[in-house]
């Protein structure tokens, strides 16, 4: 189990994760849309990358289709080289995992903390006793900077949206994923806390070796955790770099004007 | 100095059935000046939606003014009768464009129908076709497509339909617009737009002040003349928007800066630290200064007595440390 044992990111050259060629068409004839168009993108072992898009830019599509909870139209998903279509669901949600932007409706409001986590167990074949099970919540929300004594039979009302982001991210570690797709997971949080919890994603990545891939249109966040940026426009990755790169030298006339129009502390916009 | 709107010593409490109040705004003394863009910026919970109500007298129980004036030219709004509040002052001496406010725009009528209702709220006698032809002409002025009058709202995207809410909010040429988070839902690329839009109502001189609520600090960079950032109830810190951005004094204004992501070198080069702790509880706000169990530059006598308010140059900091 990946939280037991903290590790080194592994330097294999062979990728993570690989896409290629996925496409997402919703509706036909005339209302075709295409909300994800032939894309292709590695995700490597313990890297932090970004997907980088405004609503509407198909990004939430593809991290749907990368959690297998939406059937691609065209093209395929390797996991460690194998076809993800050949591995059942249940076992691939053990090795990806996710935390989305509204931590409030992931959770069921009549479970307190310690059955929510409970669940996750489901997914590990854990028939540990019930001490086991509660010392690895405990010892997952202490990871996440959650005080367990005070907060284990609390119920998701009484918990504030800070908190139960860091719910969400401690059910994933109890899972241990090898990949974590984080869609906008701090959108519903301060700026003040939502340092904290990058701080903390970050570490966790460090520590246990996990790839994390952040969706989002913050581009301060993504330029603040991320090694590499994917920039999605249209359903198309137009653009994609290191984050300096990408940041410093766009050269996609998309990812200029998208740099152009973010508000910065040190320029000014001219209008 | 001349003001517009000023509330002195405000204090605005939730109060509970149970009898205890939430002491949102909890004495803030604020003046807003002609020709400017005031930024009131904190993090959420700090009381800053609440002032903002206050300030365009849209409050409603269990919201209620405790203590302290709201006044223009010299007249206090929180006494003035009902009747002449709501014909003399909303919408015609102060607008707002309250928070997710482009949500509540009729979704079964044209926007044009919006605009009628408004106008004749405030002239009964004019005719429907005189009502569209001013939102229209209002609309040509400023460059927004004239198309959205004959639009339902969910034919608009975000950027469009806060335009069209802010646009028809300033129809009847208030001097003062009080934009409430106006931008925050919004891509960067409609953001912009928004804020274009608010700095052509100021140009234009359809209106002349605006108080512009946000946690955003790289937007206020952009648009404000001067910042105030708030805390628990309360202002720390009151000065021009580069003395605020470049030169925080309050350790709260400090650290809230300092964990502005922008794609930055800055951002980049090292590990940002948060802000320790988490915002107190309004119902019973710790003793003295109402940062200081956060704050990693306290000195002993923050948790027993409140800062008062201290002038450093032209800006106002309340923080034991400029004593």
């Amino acid at each position: 189990m990946v939280l037991a044992n903290a590790v080194e990111p592994k330097q294999s050259s062979s990728p993570l994760l690989e896409v290629s060629n996925l496409t997402k068409i919703f509706g036909s004839g005339k209302d075709q849309v295409v909300a994800v168009d032939e894309i292709s993108f590695e995700i490597q072992p313990g890297e932090i990358l970004s997907l980088l898009g405004e609503s509407g830019s198909g990004k939430t599509t593809t991290a749907r289709m990368l959690l297998r909870l939406s059937a691609p139209t065209q093209g395929e998903i390797f996991f460690e080289g194998q076809d993800v279509n050949a591995v059942k669901s249940v076992d691939y949600w053990k090795r990806v995992q996710a935390i989305f932007q509204d931590p409030f409706s992931s959770f069921n409001s009549f479970y307190s903390v310690h059955s929510f986590l409970g669940k996750a167990f489901r997914l590990t074949n854990n028939h540990n006793s019930a001490a086991d099970k509660r010392a690895r919540m405990e010892e997952a929300m202490e990871k996440v900077g959650l005080n367990a004594e005070e907060l284990l039979f609390k119920r998701p009302h009484e918990l504030s949206g800070g908190q139960r982001q860091r719910l969400m991210l401690a059910r994933a570690l109890l899972i241990g994923p090898d990949l974590l797709i984080a869609d906008e997971p701090t959108s519903m949080i301060d700026a003040s806390s939502r340092v904290g919890i990058l701080n903390m994603l970050m570490d966790l990545s460090r520590q246990h070796g996990m790839s994390i891939m952040f969706i989002t249109h913050d581009i301060g966040l993504a330029y603040y955790t991320s090694e590499r940026l994917l920039i999605m426009n249209e359903g198309k990755i137009v653009e994609e770099g290191t984050a300096e790169q990408v940041v410093e030298h766009p050269t996609h006339p998309y990812t200029k004007r998208l740099l152009d129009d973010v508000p910065r502390l040190r320029r000014k916009w001219d209008i | 100095m001349k003001n517009l709107l000023k509330t002195q010593d405000l204090k605005a409490y939730y109060r509970l059935v149970d009898g205890t109040d939430i002491r949102a705004v909890d004495g803030v003394t604020l003046d807003l000046r002609p020709n400017e863009v005031l930024g009131i910026a904190g993090e959420s919970g700090c009381g800053k939606s609440t002032l903002a109500s206050v300030m365009s007298l849209t409050h409603n129980p269990p919201l209620r003014v405790i203590d302290g004036d709201v006044t223009a030219n010299g007249s206090n709004l929180l006494t003035m009768p009902t009747e002449q509040v709501r014909q003399k002052i909303k919408g015609r001496y102060i607008s707002i464009v309250p928070q997710g406010a482009m949500n509540a725009l009729n979704p079964t009528q044209r926007v044009r129908n919006f605009a009628i209702d408004m106008l004749r709220e405030h002239f009964p006698e004019m005719k429907k076709d005189e009502a569209i032809d001013l939102a229209a002409a209002r609309i040509d002025e400023l460059g927004l497509p004239r198309r959205v009058l004959n639009n339902y709202p969910h034919e608009l995207s975000g950027g469009m339909k806060q335009r069209t809410t802010i646009v028809l909010s300033t129809l009847l040429d208030p001097k003062i617009l009080i934009a409430d988070e106006p931008t925050s839902a919004l891509d960067v690329s409609s953001q912009k737009s928004v804020i274009s839009l608010l700095l052509a109502l100021l140009k234009d001189e359809i209106i002349t002040s605006i108080a512009f609520i946000t946690h955003e600090l790289p937007l206020l960079r952009q648009i404000a003349t001067r910042i105030a950032i708030m805390y628990a109830g309360k202002l720390v810190e009151l000065g021009t928007m580069e003395e605020i951005i470049f030169e925080p004094l309050h350790p709260y204004t400090e650290a809230l800066m300092s964990t502005m992501l922008v794609p930055e070198r800055h951002v980049r080069e090292q590990r940002i630290q948060s802000i320790a702790g988490v915002p107190p509880d309004l119902k019973a706000p710790p003793k003295g200064c109402r940062f200081h169990p956060r704050c990693p530059k306290r000195l002993p006598v923050c948790s027993t007595e409140e800062p008062p308010a201290k002038e450093v140059g032209d800006r106002t900091v309340w923080c034991w440390l400029m004593q």
